[in-house]
């Protein structure tokens, strides 16, 4: 059984582990770490729930294996909340941007992605940017809403 | 899913790589994107039991314009394509390729070489290149017959369903796309059911005129047999023509007759003919219109 020693910074904290070579990245994160706000939903590369960000860029952790993410940087779900909640989250809360929540965690973190590389997104370009990942209560109406409140809410603030 | 143990390897450069190609033989596979390769082996439809992940070969990945070539190297990510102002500006074909190619998450980590060495007649990428009469380049470890180097023709390098002209110890390092002067445009067109599918059917087209008249042209088609089909007399159907709606109807309609589609959950085969008839007519014309100075 072939294994390595790994480190992963996540969230800002180094995190270590021998781990099997086949050891998938949402396992890393979620079983050796504990951190069980990254889902998994279709474990087949399609819902994208388990999206983090690695290195900055929002990839599905169910198809990376955690060698990959060896000396890099992952951001999950987790590590979102500052001092206070994410603009993202808080848009998800007061636009009402889910019911059940499992999608939640990934739609966040894709959404992070858009809005680091497109702070301004039209209503396309935001329903384009969350195409990978898959909700089955809301209709995606109130995520969108919710990913505009964060656009602005983030504008406004960097306008100050 | 937990995919079966593998001995993982991430070399820092192209030699090595192709050096732990042939020593570890036939069960190594390489890992780029990984995202045909990886869902593929949770489901255990693949058990390599070596993955040399060439991720760390960043010198793989480029788009540039070089020697009357648009040279793509085979580590660039589809995200990096559906991106690029070059892209957008003078090859719009290749964004209207990688920007259907499964979901953006995907497309953050799936590679241009990936889509075609996996040798899936349902990925995007084969037809367009067929279309765009590229050349693959390919690396292998040399030796008294040749150099390491060697690039063939995108019509010799599909051979069936995932089977390619890439030998065991070779790997697929470019794609090289001829650039054509004056007047030429392409277009790809992809009727997926849903974000994320693959194409019911595609077609890429890609052509060039002299003067009002068509005078070289490239037609392919995705998903639609056990290669990307390069629809031959569809392609002849244009030459000397002014590539008029009864030119494209006609030509359109031979496309459907060269695709072989198999009727599946997608569709039966005589939907999915009906489909390559209207994705190849909508791609010529995207491509005549293009050519015409419009987008």
């Amino acid at each position: 059984m072939a294994t390595q020693s790994i480190t992963i910074n996540i969230n800002g904290d180094a995190k270590s582990a021998e781990v099997e070579d086949r050891l998938l990245l949402v396992h890393f994160i979620r079983d050796n770490h504990g951190l069980t706000g990254t889902h998994i939903g279709c474990d087949t590369t399609h819902c994208g729930a388990c999206t983090v960000l690695l290195d900055g860029t929002a990839v599905k952790s169910c198809t990376v294996f955690a060698v990959q993410a060896n000396g890099r940087e992952v951001t999950t779900i987790e590590g979102m909340e500052g001092e206070a909640l994410h603009p993202l989250q808080e848009g998800f809360m007061e636009e009402h941007g889910l019911q059940c929540g499992f999608c939640t965690p990934g739609m966040i973190m894709s959404s992070k992605h858009l809005l680091d590389n497109n702070p301004d997104p039209t209503e396309e370009e935001i329903r384009w940017g969350i195409s990978g990942n898959l909700c089955r209560c809301t209709g995606y109406q109130n995520i969108v809403k919710a990913v505009q409140y964060a656009s602005n809410k983030l504008q406004e603030t960097s306008e100050e | 899913m937990i995919p079966g143990s593998f001995d993982y390897h991430a070399p820092a450069t192209l030699d090595e790589a192709i050096k732990l190609l042939g020593e570890l033989g036939e069960d190594a596979k390489i890992l780029a994107g990984g995202h045909s390769l990886i869902p593929m082996m949770k489901l255990r439809l693949a058990e390599p039991t070596n993955l040399i992940d060439i991720n760390g070969l960043t010198d793989l990945n480029y788009i540039k314009e070089e020697n009357g070539y648009l040279c793509i190297g085979a580590m660039t990510r589809e995200v990096e394509l559906e991106k690029s102002d070059l892209v957008a500006e003078k090859y719009p074909i290749l964004k209207d390729t990688s920007e259907v190619i499964a979901d953006p998450l995907v497309r953050n980590m799936a590679t241009v070489g990936g889509n075609i060495a996996h040798g899936d007649p349902a990925n995007d990428h084969p037809a367009t290149m067929v279309a765009l009469g590229a050349e693959v380049v390919i690396n292998g470890p040399g030796g008294i017959l040749g150099g390491r180097e060697r690039t063939i023709v995108i019509d010799d390098f599909f051979k069936g369903p995932l089977m390619t002209a890439l030998e065991q110890n070779e790997i697929l390092t470019e794609l090289r796309i001829p650039i054509n002067g004056g007047k030429s445009g392409a277009a790809y067109k992809k009727l997926e059911r849903k974000v994320g599918d693959y194409a019911i059917a595609g077609a890429a087209a890609a052509l060039q005129f002299d003067g009002d008249n068509c005078s070289s042209t490239g037609i392919a088609l995705t998903n639609v047999g056990p290669t990307p089909i390069r629809a031959i007399e569809a392609q002849n159907a244009l030459i000397g023509t002014s590539v008029s709606s009864d030119d494209i109807d006609k030509a359109a309609g031979l496309a459907a007759a060269a695709s072989q589609p198999v009727g599946d959950h997608r569709g039966s085969e005589e939907y999915k003919r009906a489909v390559v008839k209207t994705m190849t007519a909508r791609a010529i014309q995207t491509a005549k219109d293009r050519a015409e100075g419009g987008s």
